[in-house]
């Protein structure tokens, strides 16, 4: 029993530091990768290949002043980025993130907990996250903070019904809602992935993931061609850095859950082993995401509304309906 | 262990709540709202009922974010709502009720004894499993009916808000007005 909770403790510990120096690497690589594209260099001063820039970045984060406006409500303007990033990692407590490995004679599981309902779990505990953006919004006295905070109703609550329904083709077809269960489903090599069975599901969760972690062409929520930065506008120093935080974390989710889910997850593939495997699709779906993001502009509210409830919800709800058949026949 | 954390649960989710009756701020009211909300899946994931403890977190989340877009549409969230009822008697009222409430928790697990479950599902079979089998087949009935209930309310919900749908709601608005009023605006 007490090895297990040191063990529980030293895992959440692990994942929460390697993810936030993950999240500040992110932003490094989110530069050099926009650079590419729009063939520019990108940050190059600050040390080898600009890679201190991260920490000269870190440093002006920690040491600027923490700033609340007058007319904002205090407390809450000061718990909103807290429930970002604490939900952000919360969510990957269920997401098992290497496979099985021995270390000192133990085997250890690289999952916080093994929950039996883990998918739900993610998708619940991420929509809870959206309270972050939701209560910054509110909280500040600043008309952008307003439009930021609606939009982030409007969005995230119309895009959880997409994800969840999307998902729940694949969850038919497995018939558990455990990612390790998911993972040995496709345990058969590439030809027994989900996404080959799957493929509407697998757009369908893409899209509907790149408007819940606010990329870029669903990033309503702080365009700043619009409003200012949105729910964040009146944020400085390590609260803003917080909801940054938050949202890389996010984006590492829904490349694990993607990877998981419809890719096969961390079986090995061909020569490469699991651990690798899961590493090498992850970083694939974050370079989508920055890809995303060089090459398309911003879409405006009414067409994200009409994207999501005219299109991709229906089409959703066809694709379980196709799979039920299916499934039966 | 299971005690101690239903306690603290208890004790944090009666306080929640009754910050969302007494606050005079929109904001703390919705916000302690939305945080009990939360807090009661924990007591559901103590129950080992971890489905039900995710749909929780799922339904309600949404829910009271929209009652967050009414608050934000009526109030300005960053003020104190004038109240009219400022007696204390309601105040006595309802720290009364939850200290009742208190109470009922703290007997709970004595009396929590004696109760059976009345479903048990089939050794093997995971919290998902069990309560779709329940579902599909003990209240096959019920679960149809609430089923049906929720598609008319949706389809009264469409047919109240599609009037005048095709329309922009700057047209509407144009329409409304008297025609010497839309001259003058030309």
């Amino acid at each position: 029993m007490d090895g297990y909770i040191i063990g529980t403790v030293i895992k959440a510990i692990l994942i929460l530091a390697v993810i936030s120096a993950l999240a500040g690497f992110g932003t490094y690589i989110e530069r050099k990768v926009l650079a590419f594209v729009q063939r520019r260099l990108g940050p190059m001063h600050v040390g080898p290949f600009g890679l201190l820039q991260i920490l000269a970045d870190g440093i002006k984060l920690f040491t600027k002043e923490d700033f609340i406006p007058s007319g904002a409500n205090r407390i809450v303007f000061m718990i909103a980025p807290a429930i970002t990033a604490a939900t952000a990692f919360i969510a990957l407590a269920a997401v098992p993130l290497l496979p099985e490995f021995e270390i000192f004679g133990v085997t250890i599981k690289p999952i916080v907990s093994d929950l039996n309902i883990g998918l739900l779990f993610v998708i619940a505990m991420m929509g809870v996250g959206l309270y972050g953006p939701l209560l910054a919004g509110m909280a500040q006295e600043n008309k952008w903070g307003i439009i930021g905070s609606a939009r982030t109703a409007i969005q995230f609550l119309s895009y959880e019904v997409v994800t969840g329904l999307s998902l729940l083709a694949p969850i038919m077809m497995v018939g558990s809602l455990s990612l390790i269960d998911f993972n040995e489903y496709q345990a058969g090599g590439i030809g027994n992935w989900i996404v080959w069975t799957q493929p509407l599901a697998f757009i369908l969760f893409l899209i509907s993931g790149f408007a819940e972690t606010n990329r870029t062409p669903f990033d309503l929520l702080e365009n700043e061609a619009e409003v200012i930065s949105g729910y964040a506008t009146e944020y400085s120093g390590m609260r803003w850095g917080m909801f940054f935080i938050g949202e890389y974390a996010n984006m590492i989710t829904i490349g694990f859950l993607a990877a998981l889910i419809f890719l096969g997850g961390f079986n090995p593939l061909g020569f490469i082993p699991g651990g690798i495997a899961i590493i090498l699709k992850v970083s694939f779906f974050f370079f989508l995401m920055l890809w995303v993001r060089s090459a398309w502009p911003h879409i405006r509210p009414d067409q994200l509304m009409w994207l999501c409830w005219k299109v991709l919800m229906p089409l959703a709800v066809i694709n379980i309906l196709v799979t039920g058949i299916v499934m039966m026949v | 262990m299971e005690t101690i954390a239903f306690y603290i649960f208890a004790i944090l989710i009666t306080g929640l709540f009754l910050v969302t009756v007494m606050s005079k701020n929109i904001l703390y009211s919705m916000s302690a709202l939305a945080a009990g909300m939360v807090l009661i899946s924990g007591l559901f994931f103590i129950l080992g009922a971890d489905f039900l403890g995710a749909v929780q977190l799922v339904v309600y989340s949404g829910a009271v974010m929209a009652l967050y877009a009414f608050g934000m549409m009526f109030f300005d969230a960053t003020r104190n709502v004038k109240e009219k009822n400022s007696s204390g008697t309601l105040v006595f009222l309802l720290s009364g009720l939850s200290a009742v409430v208190l109470v009922a928790i703290f007997a709970a697990p004595s009396i929590g004894a004696n109760i059976k479950p009345l479903v048990t599902g089939a050794k093997g079979l995971d919290n998902p499993h069990v309560i779709g089998e329940v579902l599909f087949t003990k209240y096959l009935i019920p679960f149809e009916v609430a089923a049906v209930m929720l598609l008319v309310a949706m389809i009264a919900g469409i047919i109240l808000a599609s009037k005048k749908m095709d329309k922009s709601l700057s047209e509407v608005y144009i329409d409304t007005l008297p025609e010497e009023e839309l001259k003058e605006q030309k």
